[in-house]
């Protein structure tokens, strides 16, 4: 039966969902948003970061986020050979380098999806913390503390990103390429360095994004496959670029789904993130903040 | 009927009675039950390059129409017992309304949003079908076989035969296509859209007709599989494996001529057959993997543009 406590409960669930999902979508918002690499790996980079952090924390018992603090830098490193490949092979050939582009990284998140079962098996995994398993109740409400740990680390961390990309010289270099390469190649700059550099950013934010993934829910090998739809949603509903957009379209895709589990039940879950993808695409292509007109 | 088509036609026919004499005389299942599978993703392939390769818009739901496929295939056994030709027919019509509402996507998105669009569209149908309990939701249904029709002793021969059919079908509409107007004015539209319309090609009639031909071909491809498996679930019909593995063959093979995506499928389908065989189906998509980053990397015209360059070479040199 429907009722008000039922709906004020999937909202606020929501809310912290939302907030995670801001968090998994910030690289992408970068990478895809800012940069217009069609990186659809970007979800399997995710749960291969989530697989260190199991690893980390299975045989050294490091702490999840203190795990994903540590990979962030491999990540970095990652991200920037990742985008050296990239822009040799498509953007400097220039002619469809999206098409081919897109193909190229399905097939680089198909090796990492069958090299993360050749090593770990198809099983869920998840981690082990004090923060994971319990729960924050108040009155009626009960609130799993791995959501408010996710909630909380999701919002520090699009905050420190925002901060970066807007008061630093590198964030600031990295905008500017977004919106015009030819005017920064005009000032001195070399737009692959921060191209490249922005990548990088992008992709070493998943080592905190991959702790988040596992802390709030095991993974399994293919899960990167729901986060296509979820990610993809929450950038392009933001608007291409926009960090704040991202938080604030992932938290409303966060309340939709969190509302149709409470409605319909989780058979419909997989749909919402790709139907308001498609809506948002149809209707409003620049998203709720784009920078384009 | 130029010297081409007749050797086209001719090999086509001989390729027919091929596959029907080994229906008669090899006893032995497995070929039939490999080949089937090959047969299918040439069909494919050949299916998805009139609008990915030709036109250049790429779709990654080819998964969404082959499930629509199965999945008609499926209602229509279950409600009305219905004959394989009626629902590979079904299907096909199904296909085209899907192809068209894809065609209809393309006025508003284009490049790697329409690509993105797709794999929604996919994910979308796939969870209506996990909900709808008549098919039998997402834990499946079980599918009885009607018996065999002569000369057939063996219902996998047949569709392996039946499936041959449609990879004639498909790559003669491929190949009329690329040589007929409609394949000059896709490609128009694929180097330059605004300039094609400039110059008065019918850009959007053009998109619609390759959408509803891919799509009714996609779907009609995946109707035998229901008879084929005797069995359906939401999660293998919608596999995005589907998607990637066609779109990775008509790449490796090259989309810029017909007979492209065949080469690239029996391939990559065969490598597939024998990994899955004598590894696992988990080196076999990891091949698929590897296999689609070398050919982006090192040959974006897959072999149909080595072999062409190294034509090339040669005249060049003598």
């Amino acid at each position: 039966m429907f009722s008000l406590d039922l709906l004020l409960d999937a909202v606020v669930i929501g809310v912290l969902l939302g907030c995670f999902y801001g968090a998994v979508s910030l690289g992408l918002s970068v990478s895809f948003g800012l940069l217009d690499v069609p990186h659809v790996a970007h979800p399997a980079f995710l749960v291969l970061a989530s697989y260190a952090v199991y690893f980390l924390n299975e045989h050294y018992a490091v702490d999840p986020l203190v795990a994903g603090l540590l990979i962030t830098p491999v990540f970095f490193v990652f991200g920037l050979a990742a985008y050296r490949l990239y822009y040799e092979t498509f953007e400097k050939r220039g002619s469809d380098a999206g098409v081919r582009g897109i193909a190229f990284f399905f097939g680089v998140a198909f090796i990492i999806e069958v090299l993360i079962i050749l090593q770990f098996g198809v099983d869920q995994r998840s981690v082990t913390a004090d923060y994971v398993g319990k729960a924050w109740r108040f009155g009626d409400f009960r609130i799993p503390y791995r959501l408010l740990v996710a909630f909380a680390v999701a919002t520090v961390l699009t905050v420190l990103l925002t901060l970066y990309l807007s008061k630093t010289f590198m964030g600031r270099a990295i905008r500017a390429v977004a919106q015009d390469e030819v005017a920064l190649r005009l000032m001195g700059a070399d737009p692959l360095k921060v191209k490249q550099w922005a990548f990088g950013i992008a992709t070493a934010v998943l080592g905190i994004a991959g702790a988040l993934l596992i802390i709030v829910a095991p993974v399994d090998p293919i899960l990167d496959r729901a986060y296509i739809g979820r990610t993809f949603c929450v950038v392009v509903m933001a608007g291409l670029g926009s960090m704040s957009g991202t938080l604030v379209a992932a938290i409303i895709l966060g309340v939709a789904e969190s509302i149709v589990l409470t409605l319909f039940g989780a058979s419909w879950a997989p749909a919402i993130s790709f139907a308001m993808l498609l809506g948002v695409l149809a209707v409003r292509p620049q998203g709720l903040f784009g920078r384009r007109s | 009927m130029t010297r081409n088509s007749m050797a086209f036609w001719t090999g086509a026919a001989v390729f027919l009675a091929a596959v029907f004499v080994m229906t008669q005389v090899v006893g032995n299942q497995y070929p039939f039950f490999a080949g089937y599978v090959i047969l299918q993703f040439i069909a494919l392939a050949v299916a998805w390059s009139i609008l990915g390769g030709y036109a250049g818009y790429v779709n990654f739901g080819t998964s969404a129409f082959y499930g629509v496929g199965v999945y008609s295939s499926v209602f229509l056994v279950k409600a009305f017992g219905a004959p394989l030709p009626l629902q590979i027919l079904a299907a096909a019509a199904i296909g085209a309304l899907m192809g068209l509402a894809l065609g209809v996507l393309t006025l508003r998105m284009q490049g790697i949003f329409f690509s993105i669009a797709t794999i929604a569209l996919t994910i979308i149908i796939e969870t209506a079908i996990t909900n709808w309990r008549y098919v039998g939701g997402a834990a499946g249904i079980q599918i009885q076989r009607p018996p065999v029709t002569a000369p057939f002793e063996n219902y996998v021969q047949m569709l392996f035969f039946v499936q041959a059919l449609l990879v004639v079908l498909a790559v003669a509409i491929s190949r009329y296509i690329q040589n007929s107007w409609i394949g000059r004015g896709l490609q128009a539209l694929r180097d330059d859209e605004l300039a094609a319309e400039c110059t008065g090609v019918p850009t959007l009639r053009l998109r619609l007709l390759a959408c509803v031909i891919s799509g009714a071909l996609l779907c009609a491809v995946g109707a035998p599989a229901a008879m084929y498996l005797q069995y359906a679930d939401p999660g293998s019909a919608f596999n995005l494996n589907y998607s990637v593995t066609t779109l990775a063959m008509s790449l490796i093979g090259g989309t810029a001529h017909w007979s492209g995506p065949i080469i690239g499928a029996i391939l990559l389908g065969t490598t597939q057959q024998l990994l899955t065989v004598t590894i696992s189906s988990e080196v076999n998509v990891l091949v698929l993997g590897l296999m689609l980053v070398l050919f982006v990397v090192g040959a974006p015209q897959g072999i149909i543009g080595l072999v062409g360059r190294l034509r090339g070479k040669k005249e060049g040199g003598a």
